[in-house]
């Protein structure tokens, strides 16, 4: 376990040593996918690729689901997670508005407002 | 000896380079963003900076976490971008400067940062897309550049007081460069955002207006907080203020705001802009 003091911040898991060495499988697939041919790879077999970077049955059931908090706690990172939204074309709204469980329009309003107070 | 003639933080949301490619810069949506970058040209036309030292956070081009330097500095004669996997176009390599980059690298490790060097390196959007905003005739008008690339992504991050240091011994380290050279020093990033999470969509305006003025008058402000509280001050992303934080150290401890803009929101951030002016 990393053994640095932690902040109890509600929503949020910081990407330290411990999500590091969880999610570093799913990761791997995910920088693996700055290759238009390695993104074309995952979408001919979704879970031959999973398997052959060795993600485990909690993060391939994310992957396959594209479930973004599913993989946030398999390790997975957000930058690197993004990588595999864009292959759906998922914008960061798209993916903001799913983890928060709000339509995307619900979640854009949200934004603008933030700059209103 | 070189001349700092000043810096620039600015937010480096990908979509910007959609923006850019696609000339939307007076789109309803982009022009509060796009409208704070004219004073800027205008400065920079006045001192004229022939390189550019770019502090920034890599997001998975250059540096997978098999590997992860806490501060790494490019050496290179060319620093190309790359598919960083989420559909932005791809923009022309940049020009290095390989003495200015040798003579940091000396100097820091002098001074006892012990940093990462890089006689490679991919660029990604956090270094690109500061400097195509910056100077948009950069085909034409070439500027050197110098990327310094800070670990914002994996925790630990160096602290807040290690990063305005850094900057420090970045700035000591340029000004003791037997060079004619005028330095530009950029951050990128920033300001708050938070991409993950049930908090994604987190924006702290509060914050973010008592940093930007707090980076200008008083920098070491920031080292108050450590980075889990920095975190739950702007976001899970928004702790990229580092990188300006250290942009802001190599300037020496006075300078003159140039300009200031501050907009929410572009993609999921609350988008930043601050040129300050060595004195």
């Amino acid at each position: 376990m990393s053994t640095r003091p932690k902040l109890n911040i509600p929503g949020t898991t910081l990407f330290d040593g411990d999500m590091a060495r969880k999610g570093y499988a799913l990761n791997k697939m995910c920088f693996s996918f700055n290759s238009e041919e390695n993104r074309q790879a995952f979408l001919a077999d979704r879970e031959g690729y999973c398997a052959k970077f060795g993600l485990n049955e909690e993060q391939k059931q994310a992957v396959l689901d594209l479930n973004v908090l599913a993989m946030l706690a398999a390790g997975g990172n957000a930058y690197y997670i993004a990588k595999l939204g864009g292959i759906y074309k998922l914008d960061m709204q798209d993916v903001g508005a799913q983890q928060t469980g709000m339509s995307k329009e619900a979640f854009m309003a949200k934004l603008v407002e933030a700059g209103r107070n | 000896m070189a001349h700092i003639v000043g810096g620039i933080n600015v937010t480096h949301v990908p979509y910007i380079g959609r923006a850019l490619a696609n000339n939307l810069q007076q789109d309803a949506y982009w022009k509060p963003f796009f409208d704070g970058f004219p004073p800027v040209h205008d400065w920079l036309a006045e001192v004229k900076p022939d390189v550019a030292v770019v502090v920034y956070n890599d997001h998975g081009l250059n540096f997978f976490l098999d590997k992860m330097p806490t501060f790494a500095v490019g050496a290179a004669p060319e620093y190309v971008n790359a598919d960083e996997g989420w559909g932005i176009p791809t923009v022309q390599p940049f020009g290095g400067d390989l003495d200015l980059s040798w003579h940091l690298i000396d100097s820091l490790i002098e001074a006892e940062f012990d940093l990462t060097t890089c006689q490679e390196m991919l660029v990604d959007h956090a270094f690109t897309l500061p400097l195509e905003l910056m100077f948009p005739d950069r085909l034409e008008k070439p500027i050197r550049t110098v990327p310094i690339c800070q670990n914002t992504v994996q925790f630990p991050l160096p602290s807040a007081k290690r990063c305005l240091a850094f900057g420090r011994a970045i700035g000591r380290a340029i000004e003791n460069w037997d060079s004619d050279a005028r330095v530009v020093v950029l951050g990128t990033g920033g300001l708050s955002h938070q991409l993950e999470g049930t908090r994604a969509g987190f924006i702290n305006k509060a914050f973010d207006l008592e940093f930007l003025e707090k980076l200008v008058s008083d920098p070491d402000w920031v080292t108050r907080f450590n980075n889990d509280e920095l975190v739950e001050k702007t976001g899970t992303q928004g702790i990229e203020l580092l990188n300006w934080l250290t942009c802001r150290g190599a300037l020496g401890a006075t300078v003159r705001q140039v300009h200031c803009n501050y907009h929410i929101p572009i993609s999921n951030t609350a988008a930043g802009l601050l040129a300050m002016a060595c004195e």
